[in-house]
């Protein structure tokens, strides 16, 4: 492995010219700026919600009273509700959530229908034009190359988007798996599982890409296997976590009692009472994979230019920002609107799946 | 003029569902030297009421709406906020009902004792100390000049109360307000606890508030009695007034809730008769010798602390068909321990649990899983059983889908078979635990043991987390249910007069070990054991005229030592 070849992309990039020798610079300066704004969309994420927290609520609370009155009118259906049918059937009371919901499927369709409706090709350049800011031909403006910004941001989000999904599944298939059995097989076990997590956790993630690059290659599907591989470790901690607490009351020992069997117990007492924190830290998870794979990318690992994604979109504009603040606004911009539309429909579906948050 | 006087106080609480009067226009007064009981279920109000008192609810969503609390002249609820803190502090203090929360856990009792002395008096650091020292050794506490140095955790549940008493007490408060500060303790640390505070408050002349929903503790320690329900007194009057001369509706309830002498209709034909069945029966469940250790691994995993805990030491005990056996004992004695020993929710050291001659310590889980159809257990706390997301349908239909006694079509008829039978409204089905209260909620409990049609159901403290009335109906309906289905039971309790009133015999067990066995009457008429007939003499009666009298053969037993200063 050697220096030349992970610094390759970056020199194949747009930027080719100016910036040959400062690979560190700029990776620093990019990490920083990413670093930023996410904590940017955190806090304003944050500050939006509290204003509107009290008008959510209260709404809430009106939908509930009716959605209690309707089902103690009914007569007892004739199979009965799944904590999901519930679920759901909270879900479509909640405006917010449904919004979220909403703005993730309008992107998965865009994103699942761009080869035939994209207006440009992603690689398709007009040199002639450079940078140019937004016009009728180019809704978003175009990059110093020419390139339409739609187009690439549409392109960019099929990358993004399944980064996002599959990655973030596949870490919480994982990770909420190993913290239940963890938590609950307990003892021995519970130690070895994890004191593995740990090692993982201890081993540098630069190195792990690094070593994964030398054994595979580079390969999109390395990329999920990267993530997934960092991202399980902290849902493993925090399911483990709730699971030890959980194993200890009163309801798994009368579910033991009833004769279930271990599988059942996880599958219907413990993990339906762990989604809770496991949403809200999936929802976290989205958006920072999505930049993860914007740094990993840009190490060489994952996607390339001219490809496109979100996250290298974003940080090929943050050094032009001075010059040509379009090329940052309108991928920041999506990503944005994604991750407040994961955040609601987090929020939505953490309540939603809790049958008590009606009452507090 | 009294001590202090509340008239018409009136406390609102705002939540989304509306304005709760959670005290709506109470007026009582209690003077120096004398206790005032307010007496009332849980969601009584009669916690909110003392509370309000000092502004010590959360405000909002409470508000104190209307009303006067005269101390020594000055309007509590006018009072400004440093004026409140320091009569909090100084005049009047409070003792909580959890002795295990209500103390720091990282800071030495001694530096709590100190606190309120070196910001209230502006005492130097030596005198709060020496002061400590002498309040500790006043509440009974052994050694205080090292005991200063503890932490919390060193102290056992009822010693922690004392030093709660003595916090209370450092300031020389003028009243004392006591929230159920003995419902989380065993029964014979209760009367030491009782005792204490009644000594205390003789010796010092201060007015007590005493909070509680046991009538019978309130017998004893009263001079004048409130009696609360949603937020209004319904009665109140001198303690003799009320037990012997009831007057409302709700306090004669109150005063039938209480289990008391026997099982109703034990002596009638048909039921259990434990002598003649015990010689032809085959018992039900035979326990020989059983041993549950616990290893104590606090050390960590380098450092193997090889302490070991003997839960259950050596029971042997058997329960004929159809017999309620009591399980007696304090907290620690291992009668839990013993209940899931029994069902194998833990892991047994040695002995045997025959259950209709199999010995289950020696099946593998796979062949106890029919096994535990046929034994079922009702947990303690209603609140902790029920696993928040499922519906009581789905809590009720899983052990009859699981072990294959209902199918897909017929399931929905058998569970609402069962909401009959446990007294559940059948439109509750699709509810979930938390929009039912602690009794409906054991009943669904309930009902989930018995949806196996098992032959031995252990019930573990059943109905200790629950209001006395209710208390009497879960009691109840268990008693139905035992007779209709003919149920074999092991009842835990720590309430021997709530063992009294359902068993057909009773086992005592101290310190892991069963120290006595006997039918119902013959255990209390004539206890041979002597930690039976100490745990029999702790039982708070529900008679004023006795409890005195028992309380002047405990005065004389407290030790010099503990009442001088």
């Amino acid at each position: 492995m050697d220096q030349p070849q992970v610094a390759a992309p970056a020199t194949g990039g747009p930027l080719n010219g100016t910036s040959k020798n400062a690979l560190f610079p700029r990776l620093l300066r990019q990490l920083r700026a990413q670093t930023l704004m996410y904590y940017l969309y955190t806090l304003v994420l944050r500050a939006v919600l509290s204003c509107t927290h009290e008008k959510i609520t209260i709404f809430k609370g009106t939908m509930m009273s009716k959605h209690v009155t309707l089902k103690n009118g009914i007569e007892p259906a004739e199979e009965g509700t799944s904590l999901w049918q519930d679920a759901w059937f909270r879900l479509r009371q909640n405006t917010f959530a449904l919004c979220g919901l909403g703005v993730i499927l309008f992107l998965c369709i865009v994103a699942l229908l761009t080869p035939f409706i994209a207006p440009y090709g992603y690689e398709q350049q007009n040199l002639l034009l450079g940078a140019a800011p937004p016009s009728a031909e180019h809704w978003l403006g175009t990059d110093i190359f020419g390139r339409d910004m739609l187009t690439r941001i549409m392109y960019g989000s099929r990358v993004s988007l399944m980064v996002g999904f599959i990655a973030t599944s596949v870490a919480l298939v994982i990770g909420v798996l190993w913290g239940t059995i963890a938590g609950y097989a307990g003892g021995r076990v519970d130690a070895v599982m994890m004191r593995l997590v740990d090692i993982l956790y201890a081993l540098p993630f630069m190195i792990f890409i690094v070593l994964l690059m030398v054994v595979f290659g580079r390969n999109i599907l390395l990329l999920f296997l990267a993530i997934g591989a960092v991202e399980w470790l902290t849902m493993a901690r925090i399911v483990r976590g709730q699971v030890l607490s959980l194993r200890r009351q009163e309801f798994v020992e009368a579910a033991v009692s009833l004769g279930l069997s271990r599988w059942t117990i996880i599958r219907r007492h413990l993990i339906p009472n762990t989604l809770g924190p496991v949403i809200v830290y999936t929802t976290l998870t989205i958006p920072s994979v999505m930049l993860l794979e914007a740094f990993l990318s840009f190490l060489g690992l994952g996607i390339q230019p001219p490809q496109s994604s979100w996250g290298l979109l974003i940080s090929y504009g943050v050094e032009t920002m001075e010059e040509y603040p379009w090329l940052l606004l309108f991928p920041g911009l999506t990503l944005s609107i994604t991750l407040f539309a994961l955040n609601f429909l987090g929020d939505g579906l953490r309540d939603a799946l809790d049958p008590r948050a009606s009452k507090n | 003029m009294p001590l202090l006087e509340v008239d018409n106080l009136t406390t609102h609480f705002h939540t989304r569902e509306g304005v709760v009067q959670a005290v709506d226009g109470i007026s009582f007064s209690v003077d120096r030297g004398e206790t005032l009981a307010i007496v009332g279920e849980s969601g009584s109000g009669k916690s909110v009421a003392c509370y309000s008192l000092l502004k010590l609810i959360p405000q909002p969503p409470g508000e104190i709406v209307a009303g006067r609390a005269l101390f020594e002249g000055k309007d509590l609820l006018q009072a400004d906020k440093k004026t409140l803190q320091q009569i909090r502090g100084n005049d009047i203090a409070i003792i909580f009902q959890d002795p295990m929360t209500c103390l720091n856990p990282y800071l030495t009792v001694g530096e709590q004792l100190i606190e309120p002395l070196i910001y209230h008096h502006s005492s130097s650091r030596k005198e709060a100390t020496q002061r400590a020292i002498e309040i500790l050794g006043e509440v009974g506490i052994v050694e205080p000049e090292k005991r200063i140095n503890s932490y919390p955790h060193e102290f056992s549940g009822g010693m922690r109360q004392r030093v709660m008493i003595a916090m209370a007490l450092i300031t020389e408060p003028k009243l004392l307000i006591c929230d159920e500060p003995t419902t989380a303790l065993d029964v014979t640390i209760q009367a030491q606890i009782l005792d204490l505070v009644k000594a205390l408050q003789l010796k010092r002349n201060i007015a007590v508030i005493f909070i509680s929903h046991d009538l019978a503790v309130v017998a004893g320690v009263a001079d004048k009695v409130a009696v609360m329900k949603d937020g209004l007194i319904v009665e109140q009057g001198s303690v003799d007034d009320i037990f012997y001369n009831t007057q409302h509706e709700y306090t004669k309830k109150l005063l039938a809730s209480i289990p008391e002498g026997a099982k109703p209709g034990a002596s009638s034909p048909g039921t259990f008769n434990p002598d003649a069945s015990s010689i032809e029966n085959k018992p039900l469940l035979s326990i020989n010798g059983l041993k549950t250790h616990f290893h104590d691994y606090s050390g960590g995993w380098l450092k193997r602390n090889q302490k070991v805990i003997k839960a259950v030491d050596d029971v042997s005990l058997s329960i004929q068909p159809g017999e309620i056996l009591g399980l007696v004992g304090e907290s620690g004695s291992g009668k839990s321990t013993l209940g899931r020993s029994i069902l194998q929710l833990v892991p047994v050291t040695s002995g045997s649990v025959i259950f209709d001659g199999t010995d289950l310590t020696q099946l593998s889980s796979a062949q106890m899983k029919p096994m535990r159809r046929r034994m079922q257990m009702i947990f303690q706390d209603p609140y902790a059983s029920l696993n928040p997301r499922m519906t009581v349908f789905d809590t009720l239909a899983e052990p009859l889908l699981y072990h294959g006694l209902a199918t897909r079509k017929t399931v929905t008829e058998q569970v609402l078979a069962l909401m009959d039978d446990v007294g559940l409204a059948r439109s509750a089905i699709r509810k979930y635990p938390h929009e039912f209260s602690g009794g409906q909620r054991q009943r669904i409990a309930v009902g989930r043991a018995i949806a196996t049609k098992p032959e031995l159901v252990i019930a573990d403290e059943p109905v200790s987390a629950l209001d006395v009335t209710i208390q009497a109906q879960i009691l109840d309906l268990i008693l139905t249910l035992v007779d209709k289905h003919h149920l074999t039971m092991l009842f835990i309790s720590h309430d021997l007069s709530v063992v009294r009133y359902i068993a057909d015999r009773i086992a005592v067990m101290h310190h892991g070990k069963l120290v006595e066995t006997g039918s119902t009457e013959s255990l209390f008429s004539a206890p041979q054991h002597e930690y039976t007939q100490k745990l029999l003499s702790a039982i708070p009666v529900a008679d004023p005229a006795r409890e005195r009298e028992r309380q002047m053969t405990l005065t004389k037993l407290i030790p010099e030592s503990t009442s001088e200063i």
